[in-house]
């Protein structure tokens, strides 16, 4: 199995740095802006963007939240055995307020096509965008494109991609494996 | 960390499950509890499945329950009572079943009043069977939803003292929370009079106690079952007035002990006989959450269940 690294070290922390500036740029001091971080791993990366965010700007109110998709899934009973659920963690109202969609990588769109039908049930947000930190471009199955990319691959189903975060697995990194199935 | 998936096809009893089934069970069913507290109840997950509550008997909040659970699942759901149906022409169960599947039905929800209906009806049929009652056998979804309460309640039911109070007899309640509880690490005792209490009850691994006080005094959750007057054919206690004195609770009795038991009933209550209502309505009560809790849990059942289908 092959692997090629995509994003490691200090390019990683600048990807995040910009993604962060790109968001101020349109959101200015966040008090109408709220971060949801897709469940399990876009909420790993949500918290990243969040600690940024908050040193930048030296606020500490920016609201974050983790949304779990499951039950919204399309591939219900079509995978092999059980998809088990994440907890929701959204203590704060979302209607009319601006709302980033966070992920670590965007490959068919499905997730966030459950996302966005799973965050309707927290209310009605006055506008939706997508962050991720990969964007595995030309595969996707739905029209869901984003509005703020780390960085953008070519590749083909039989690959898969991999984020390691430092909290979790020791290391920020980003790996293109080969094939999927090895 | 829960099993991945239940080790069962059907949901027949807590007998046949396992504590692993028990904890994925619950697990699934916080999630749903966020998803019933929240302003939009529902979740697309089971859209394509077509699910009968097929009652053979007499139900509320089961039946409630189950269709809510059903709904907030986006299930489509069919009911069915054999009171105004063909059963009464005559017609046998599996006769009624099969024609039921024979409208395409993935998932059927029965209640009967004789035990084994379910078990009988899963040998003979294709559809997943969970069974809502069947005669003093088994009530698994009542069972695990009063577990559920009680650990939400305390924090775990491993290590705590059960009592189940009254008509042991005639009830599926005790025989599912008994089995539910011990898998789970609970003492079980029940108390009632002797004639409400099955000879061999002990043979399960409970404690058999016939005082009231020296049960509650010994417990930190106390069920009180239902009189289930439709189901004595003959008279097991001289009257109602002298059972609700021997073994109703009432507030003072509840203020009288050293400690603050947990207050629970399956319903529906017989106010003034198992317990008064200032004990049903009062903090130490949590009947109106095992309510709420059943939704979960019958939601994640279903769930559960609807994953396996092939």
């Amino acid at each position: 199995m092959q692997k090629r690294t995509l994003l490691d070290g200090k390019k990683f922390q600048i990807t995040i740095k910009r993604l962060c500036h790109q968001l101020i740029e349109n959101h200015n001091d966040f008090s109408n802006t709220v971060l949801i971080g897709i469940q399990p791993r876009g909420s790993y990366f949500a918290d990243r963007i969040k600690q940024e965010l908050s040193e930048t700007l030296k606020n500490k109110n920016i609201r974050k939240g983790n949304l779990d998709i499951t039950f919204f899934r399309d591939d219900f009973r079509r995978k092999d055995g059980l998809v088990s659920a994440n907890s929701n963690t959204i203590d704060f109202i979302i209607e009319d307020c601006n709302v980033i969609l966070i992920d670590d990588v965007l490959w068919t769109g499905r997730t966030i096509r459950a996302a966005l039908d799973a965050l309707l049930a927290f209310g009605r947000p006055a506008r939706v965008e997508l962050l991720v930190l990969i964007d595995r471009r030309f595969s996707r199955h739905v029209p869901i494109e984003p509005d703020y990319i780390g960085q953008q691959v070519d590749s083909l189903d039989s690959q898969m991609v991999k984020v390691s975060w430092k909290e979790t697995e020791g290391e920020d990194k980003v790996i293109l494996l080969s094939d999927r199935n090895k | 960390m829960a099993a991945e998936k239940l080790s069962t096809r059907h949901l027949l009893g807590i007998k046949d499950i396992t504590l692993n089934d028990i904890e994925l069970i619950f697990e699934t069913a916080d999630n749903f509890k966020g998803v019933i507290n929240r302003t939009i109840k529902k979740v697309p997950s089971l859209r394509d499945i077509t699910i009968a509550n097929i009652f053979f008997e007499n139900s509320t909040r089961t039946k409630l329950s189950f269709e809510l659970a059903e709904k907030r699942l986006s299930a489509d759901v069919i009911n069915f009572a054999a009171s105004s149906s063909s059963v009464s022409k005559g017609e046998t169960l599996i006769d009624t079943v099969n024609n039921i599947l024979a409208m395409k039905v993935d998932m059927v929800v029965m209640r009967h009043p004789y035990a084994g209906a379910g078990v009988f009806l899963s040998k003979h049929i294709n559809a997943q069977i969970v069974n809502a009652g069947d005669g003093a056998h088994e009530h698994p979804t009542q069972a695990l939803l009063d577990a559920y309460s009680i650990r939400e309640k305390l924090g775990e039911v491993r290590g705590k003292k059960v009592v189940i109070v009254g008509d042991i007899l005639h009830s599926r309640v005790a025989i599912s929370n008994i089995l539910c509880l011990q898998k789970l690490g609970a003492e079980v005792m029940v108390c009632g009079p002797t004639t409400l209490i099955p000879k061999h009850i002990a043979s399960l691994g409970v404690k058999v106690e016939h005082d009231l006080i020296k049960a509650l005094n010994w417990c930190d959750v106390a069920n009180m079952l239902r009189i289930q007057l439709e189901r004595q054919d003959i008279k097991y206690f001289p009257s109602l007035r002298e059972y609700a004195m021997m073994y109703g609770l009432n507030k003072q009795i509840l203020d009288n002990l050293d400690k603050e038991i947990i207050v629970m009933h399956p319903g529906p209550i017989n106010r003034g006989v198992e317990i008064t209502s200032d004990v049903a309505d009062s903090k130490q009560s949590i009947i109106l959450d095992q309510v709420e809790n059943g939704v979960a849990i019958r939601m994640a059942v279903l769930y559960l269940l609807a994953s396996q289908r092939d």
